[in-house]
């Protein structure tokens, strides 16, 4: 079972909650998805509409909630928001975003780094959003973050896992959960993130634009878990020449002779 | 007096609690986090706390995000 600090999760399927396009939707997606870890953002609240709460819809189930900083900037407004998180969850779990550039919403090492270090030792449990790249994740993780989730591709953009040979890096090296986070845009690319070995992955856009919500979650679910099973079986070694499946010995005569 | 709430001008026509400015919005106090000149207000101090001249207040809920 996934474990991350300290808690269990039977679902390896981690549920973001934007673009749904309605509250309803977004509960059935989320319960045809079985995940048990959903993702939300802070915003200040729309004054024209004061009933509109995410946390209403939701209703009183049994999810862990991540929150995270997206739409900060630095570390700074990233703390800034941890702290409004916690207040408004109750809970120290922190997806921490910084994304510093709204065209590509590419995550700031250098201040992600500085953010995960500070949040810790604050108590919270800090899930840093990253680039996939090894050395960062290493320091990530000497600094106490709960577990690392690098980009497959760039967030919304449905690419799916771009830099497979860097991810695999970090699930080799990584003493904390890997969760590939943002990009995946197919439940082929869950799956193929799963078969890599990483230990969850977090989907949003693919499930929430998708034609029909609800069974794009379930595809998601059969995906993840298809995936973790197909890493836990073990995968066969690729090779660049041919090997026959089928036994060498025992083959007809190679002159054709028997079709005359 | 005159404010700036979620970074838009408001007056507040009576002197106020960050409960009393809660109530006028129409916003259930469980479901918001107040920030009162970047500091968290707790929801126990809800009521004790005033609103002054020029401050500045956020008013912030989670939303759908991934």
């Amino acid at each position: 079972m996934l474990c991350i600090s300290g808690t269990e999760f039977r679902s390896r399927l981690f549920l973001g909650t934007g673009k749904f396009s309605s509250s309803t939707v977004m509960a059935e997606a989320i319960e045809a998805s079985d995940c048990q870890m959903i993702t939300v953002a802070l915003r200040r609240v729309d004054l024209e509409n004061p009933d509109d709460d995410i946390m209403t819809a939701l209703g009183q189930r049994e999810y862990t909630f991540l929150p995270n900083t997206s739409g900060a900037r630095n570390a700074d407004e990233a703390i800034r928001l941890a702290h409004i998180a916690r207040a408004a969850s109750g809970s120290s779990w922190l997806k921490l975003e910084v994304t510093p550039d709204p065209r590509t919403l590419l995550p700031d090492p250098v201040e992600t780094l500085l953010a995960t270090e500070r949040l810790v030792k604050e108590d919270f449990i800090v899930l840093p959003y990253m680039n996939a790249d090894p050395i960062l994740a290493l320091k990530l993780q000497d600094v106490g973050a709960a577990a690392v989730m690098p980009l497959g591709s760039p967030i919304g953009t449905n690419q799916g896992v771009l830099n497979d040979s860097q991810i695999e890096i970090i699930i080799e090296q990584a003493r904390v959960p890997v969760v590939v986070d943002a990009g995946i845009g197919a439940p082929s690319h869950a799956a193929y993130a799963m078969e890599m070995g990483a230990d969850a992955v977090l989907v949003n856009t693919a499930i929430s634009v998708a034609g029909d919500p609800v069974a794009m979650a379930a595809a998601f679910a059969q995906a993840v878990k298809a995936g973790r099973t197909a890493y836990l079986a073990g995968m066969g070694q690729k090779s660049k020449q041919a090997c026959a499946s089928s036994p060498e010995t025992g083959k007809l005569s190679s002159d054709l002779g028997f079709l005359a | 007096m005159n404010i700036t709430l979620n970074g838009n001008n408001k007056s507040l026509q009576k002197k106020s609690s960050v409960l009393d400015l809660l109530k006028d919005l129409q916003l259930t106090p469980e479901t918001v986090v107040v920030e009162l000149n970047t500091t968290i207000i707790q929801p126990d101090s809800y009521d004790s706390t005033d609103i002054g001249e020029g401050d500045q207040v956020e008013i912030i809920r989670f939303v759908g995000g991934g």
